[in-house]
């Protein structure tokens, strides 16, 4: 599957999504620059990486999600073609509207950042395929704004319609419901505060992210 | 001409932030803070004298970009 990994300026993860992405699939993720309009031709995954874009000025990927190659990627979607955000990528994808709800500020006002236990809520999508439902992962999380925030019809829907996909075990920044991470109604957009692309190889200190790669891309 | 658009989060959404700033007040003695909110401002220039084009126009960029519908709402002055 040909991938690529978006670069806004403040992107901090694109390395480690192009390395996760290269070790499963054996093939380098293109890297494309924010003010391309355009994703190279024949382009199947697209990862959205984490960061501080535009320095979380105004709010948390908001900048970015304004950016020249965000209608390239609602098309894409569109197509039904797998996107993932992760950490600022998510908050990207919530102010894009890919997602629903929006990432506020930690509620206990600190930066957190520490190894978070997850359950795999739903193994039924083409992200967590290769997990056993209710699985319990070990992945680092590292970010200021985690906090999901919807209202309660929101939250009601997307917990009926198992749009949420990842749950923590210890909630850590004060989101709904304990969500770390959710996929869209069409099933090909997910965004997740937790960085699977950080725990992918034993020098990561764990590789419970690995599955997740493996589950969309396929072991190389 | 000068737009002032105050941006706050809608009533209901936690705010950590105001929340903290309230318990540092009360740790200072003003008891009589019952909450505090906390919001931005965002100032623009602008060119053109019509203000009513100008508020719609100002609208727009509130709904694309300033605030976010989920969290926030917003109020524009201009003068």
């Amino acid at each position: 599957m040909k991938s690529a990994v978006i670069v806004f300026p403040g992107s901090n993860c694109d390395r480690d999504a192009h390395d996760a992405i290269e070790k499963v699939t054996g093939q380098k993720p293109a890297m494309v620059w924010h003010q391309e309009s355009e994703l190279p031709e024949g382009t199947q995954f697209v990862m959205v990486p984490g960061g501080f874009s535009y320095g979380d000025y105004l709010r948390c990927g908001a900048m970015a999600s304004r950016s020249a190659i965000m209608p390239a990627i609602v098309a894409h979607a569109a197509t039904g073609a797998p996107v993932l955000g992760v950490c600022n990528g998510f908050q990207i994808l919530t102010e894009s509207g890919l997602l629903p709800g929006a990432l506020m500020r930690n509620a206990g006002l600190k930066f957190v950042c520490e190894k978070a236990p997850l359950t795999v809520e739903n193994a039924n999508t083409q992200f967590t395929s290769r997990y056993e439902a209710g699985a319990q992962l070990l992945v680092p999380i590292a970010h200021h704004d985690g906090n999901y925030f919807a209202d309660t019809e929101t939250l009601d829907r997307i917990e009926g319609e198992g749009q949420v996909v990842f749950r923590y075990g210890r909630n850590p920044n004060g989101s709904a419901r304990d969500i770390a991470g959710i996929i869209n109604e069409q099933g090909n957009v997910m965004g997740m505060m937790p960085h699977p692309e950080r725990a992918v190889d034993d020098g990561h200190g764990g590789t419970d992210g690995l599955a997740l790669f493996e589950s969309l891309l396929g072991s190389a | 001409m000068k737009a002032k658009i105050h941006v706050y989060l809608k009533p209901g959404v936690l705010d950590p932030q105001g929340a903290a700033v309230a318990g540092a007040l009360h740790n200072m003695g003003y008891d009589e803070v019952t909450a505090a909110r906390q919001g931005k401002l965002i100032e623009l220039d602008l060119t053109g004298d019509d203000v009513e084009a100008a508020r719609k126009r100002v609208d727009e960029m509130c709904a694309k970009l300033l605030s976010n519908p989920v969290i926030e709402s917003y109020s524009i002055e201009l003068a």
